[in-house]
């Protein structure tokens, strides 16, 4: 079990982090619930960090795993900031649809 | 399932199920230190967060109105194409040499060390960051804004 | 002394900075006495100057100022030169001009702009006096710009009146037309002979071969530049027009400076005069023309400046012929003592307008001798001297000028005694009927006529003294007197031998002045016949005979000139341009204005304020950006 790669090659790992990716992508963009969006933006975080990680052990350098411990970091204080935002949001409109918040248009 | 369920709520517990596996990806990566970090931070506190939200405005039970047809097909062929640039990657790329060492570099201690030496002034900086993050979210859900 | 010949043109520029920067706070009298003492402190220099060259060798010498710019082979410095020619020059400018400005104490005495008055002098004699003692094209270009500037700004000097302002325009366009052949010459010199330096040009231009075409060209493009500046034909127009100005600035401007600027550049540029027999037929043949036209028009004109005017133009006519011919000095000659005797006479014009409050119309007068005995007595000097009457001084240039023209050619010496014939006429007829007869204008002119005051008269009685004495110089040889003119220019032509002697017997001379004198007596008899005796004094307007009316009407050269010239270019810029301009150029800038108007027009729907349409489009630009990165 010393190193997982030397069974599963690396090329998986990019696919599947892509896969991830890609349905993050799509949620954002299908999704009108502004929450929803949000939780596909955490999913995308998670799969570039699934992809770091793989990559830290293919090196066998530690410094991949230091980059997703700050990447976690900051996706915490985002999140926290990004809800609060929309709390905020939903007080002045009572509703969460992203399409209700085009106001700042021309 | 994130993403198509229907009922926020729902997809929250989608999610969360999704982070266990990745964390059980990151074990397997010998990532132990990360696996528990990343179930905490994210599983515990960040969903967390979410279901408080969600809770909080109510909007559990939600009929929203579906996008144009438009928007979804011109999404689906966008977010296609990104994955397809994504794995055309891998087409001519060569296999990078796994280099093996010891399982150890997920270990706690090694990963401090890297990160109290040679990170440190992110490690300062990010400390700080959660500081404004905290300031801001209190500024920001205060009723009245004086 | 030479040294410090950049003196004399700084101090009138000085003169100019003082009053016309102090205007109207300080009181006149302090501004009249800088204006006038700068003037007569550079008169001064002149004369030291004057005599340290006389006594000198005669060589040039040059005193540089400073390296004004060199652009490529072009190296010009802002530099004198004084010579024999320009220490005459400079004595006659700070001299005469130093009475004018003496003059213009009294006349000009009542006037509110009396402080810009004198700047506007000053500045003039500065830019006159650059002319004359440039050492190079250049510099006596930027003179011959400057005086024109300062003509403009001294005809339209009480600018309230706007046809003063359409006369001073008109002054001022016509030198410009000039100028460019001028301007052309200039161009043609340098690329000739790579420098505009006087010594250079002459040394090299000596060189050259007689007759040789680009020489040719030079000459006949520099003397444009004079038919502008002295009035010749065809552009002779401006020079009545201009007695719109004040009565001095006509005589110190137009009778005495300015109008000699053209003689000045020919006998500079004697050597390349020489050089180009054509050009200098050609030279001769228009002031032979200008000389008789502008006399035929005197003959019927009205206004005492208008007649004085017209005088002036047929001088110059004659001064060039006498160039034309080869005889600079006998041009230099004329310069001399028409300065003293036109001068003369306009300030006593001058005096006579003073006198009667305004009024310019010679019907209107009569009989003012007894009013104004110092004006009368200078006036009928300074007639007997443009006349030619012995022993004043016009006798002796005229003179000199009709030998020289019948040693040239014979055809050429009739009309021009038939001009001086049609000179004495219109002189005499100006003076018999404004100072003889009856007085012919209102009561209230009459109550108001009055002798002018001293700083009037000082300058007339001094202008009359040199006009009586100022033949001297110039003896011709049968008087068995030296001819102290020629002598003193000899080496001015040093690179050429030119014309001193008229090539005439001693048998013509006294031929000539026998007849002279006698046609003179007669028309002094007939004149006054016809004039005083008689007292057929012009009618108005409308009695003129048909020949008269032509004459009257100047040949209606100017309307002439106005429909050939100026309605057309009127039409040109009014109508079609201003279609052009229309239609063209303001589509042109409004179609950028309306583009940049439609460009954010459409630009700003984007900004749909949709956040899914946002997301859409940043993924998609992150997939566009990635396609770059692979593909490309």
């Amino acid at each position: 079990m010393n190193n997982l790669l030397n069974t599963i090659p690396v090329n998986d790992y990019i696919l599947l982090s892509a896969i991830l990716f890609t349905i993050g992508v799509l949620g954002v963009l299908f999704r009108r619930n502004a929450i929803i969006i949000f939780m596909c933006i955490e999913l995308m975080l998670n799969a570039v960090n699934l992809l770091l990680v793989a990559f830290s052990t293919l090196h066998n350098q530690p410094d991949g795993q230091i980059f997703v411990f700050f990447i976690m970091a900051v996706a915490a204080a985002e999140v926290a900031v990004g809800l609060a935002i929309l709390v905020m949001v939903y007080r002045n409109f009572t509703s969460v649809d992203i399409n209700v918040f085009n106001k700042l248009k021309w | 399932m994130v993403v198509v369920s229907k009922k926020p709520v729902h997809s929250v517990l989608y999610l969360i199920f999704c982070f266990f596996t990745i964390a059980g990806h990151y074990l397997l990566l010998n990532a132990q230190f990360l696996a528990a970090v990343h179930i905490i931070v994210y599983a515990g506190a960040i969903m967390v967060l979410f279901l408080f939200t969600i809770m909080f405005l109510n909007m559990n039970a939600e009929v929203e109105p579906h996008k144009p047809i438009l928007l979804k097909v011109s999404a689906v062929i966008a977010a296609g194409l990104l994955l397809a640039v994504f794995t055309g990657v891998l087409k001519g790329a060569e296999q990078i040499p796994v280099i093996s060492g010891d399982g150890q570099i997920g270990m706690v201690k090694n990963l401090g060390l890297v990160l109290y030496t040679k990170y440190m002034m992110p490690f300062e900086v990010a400390a700080i960051l959660f500081l404004s993050a905290m300031v801001g979210v209190v500024m920001l859900g205060k009723k009245d804004l004086r | 002394m030479t040294q410090l010949t950049w003196l004399i043109p700084l101090l009138p520029l000085i003169g100019f900075l003082i009053n016309g920067l102090m205007n109207k706070r300080m009181p006149k009298q302090l501004v009249g006495i800088v204006a006038a003492g700068s003037v007569f402190i550079s008169f001064v220099l002149s004369v030291i100057i004057f005599f340290e060259v006389k006594n000198g060798d005669g060589q040039a010498i040059t005193i540089t100022c400073y390296e004004w710019f060199s652009a490529g082979n072009l190296h010009i410095d802002f530099s004198f030169l004084v010579d024999r020619l320009s220490a005459i020059f400079l004595l006659v400018i700070t001299g005469v001009g130093f009475l004018i400005h003496l003059y213009s104490i009294g006349y000009m005495h009542d006037d509110e702009d009396y402080a810009r008055y004198f700047a506007y002098l000053n500045l003039f004699v500065f830019f006159m006096l650059l002319l004359v003692l440039g050492s190079n094209y250049l510099v006596m270009f930027a003179g011959w710009e400057g005086v024109g500037l300062c003509s403009y700004l001294l005809i339209g000097f009480w600018f309230k009146n706007n046809s003063y302002n359409s006369a001073a325009k008109k002054a001022f366009i016509m030198n410009r037309i000039g100028d460019l052949g001028f301007l052309l010459g200039l161009f043609l010199i340098f690329q000739s002979f790579g420098s505009l330096d006087y010594s250079t040009v002459f040394s090299v231009a000596s060189t050259w071969q007689t007759g040789d075409p680009t020489i040719m060209a030079i000459t006949i493009l520099l003397f444009i530049g004079a038919m502008g500046k002295s009035a010749q034909i065809p552009l002779y127009t401006w020079l009545p027009d201009a007695m719109a100005g004040p009565t001095p600035v006509s005589a110190l401007i137009h009778a005495a400076t300015m109008v000699t600027a053209g003689i000045y550049m020919i006998i500079r540029s004697n050597v390349l005069y020489m050089l180009s027999p054509v050009s200098s037929e050609f030279v001769a043949i228009i002031g032979l023309c200008t000389a008789l036209f502008a006399a035929t028009i005197g003959l019927a004109q009205t206004d005492i400046k208008k007649v004085l005017a017209y005088s002036t133009v047929s001088q110059l006519g004659y001064m060039f012929v006498a160039l034309g011919v080869g005889a600079y000095t006998a041009g230099l000659f004329h310069v001399v003592t028409h300065a003293f005797f036109k001068a003369l006479l306009f300030l006593c014009a001058g005096s006579v307008i003073h006198a009667m409050g305004g009024e310019q119309d010679i019907r209107k007068m009569g009989g003012l001798k007894k009013h104004l005995p110092i004006t009368h007595f200078t006036f009928l000097i300074g007639t007997l001297a443009i006349s030619g009457v012995p022993p004043f001084a016009g006798f002796f240039s005229k003179d000199e000028i009709l030998a020289h023209t019948w040693a040239h050619s014979m055809p050429m010496f009739i009309i021009l005694s038939i001009t001086s014939v049609l000179t004495a006429v219109y002189m005499f007829r100006i003076y018999w009927l404004t100072f003889h007869g009856n007085f012919r204008g209102s009561a209230h002119q009459l109550g108001h006529l009055h002798e002018s005051p001293p700083s009037m008269t000082i300058p007339l009685i001094c202008l009359a003294v040199l006009s009586t004495l100022g033949g001297f110089i110039g003896m011709p040889s049968v008087f068995h007197a030296p001819h102290l003119l020629n002598g003193f220019m000899i080496p001015v032509y040093s690179h050429f031998e030119v014309i001193q002697e008229p090539a005439v017997t001693h048998r013509f001379e006294y031929a000539l002045i026998g007849v002279s004198i006698i046609t003179l007596i007669i028309i002094f008899i007939a004149t006054r016949n016809y004039y005083v005796s008689k007292g057929k004094v012009p009618g108005e307007d409308a009695s003129f005979g048909p020949l008269t009316t032509v004459l009257y009407n100047k040949y209606w050269v100017d309307e002439l000139y106005d429909n050939l010239i100026t309605k057309p270019l009127q039409w040109v810029s009014k109508n079609i341009l201003r279609n052009i301009e229309i239609h063209l150029i303001d589509r042109a800038v409004n179609l950028f204005g309306g583009s940049v108007n439609f460009a954010s027009n459409t630009l700003r729907l984007a900004q749909t304020g949709n956040m899914g349409f946002y997301v859409f489009v940043m993924v998609a630009g992150v997939l566009a950006l990635l396609i770059f990165k692979l593909i490309i």
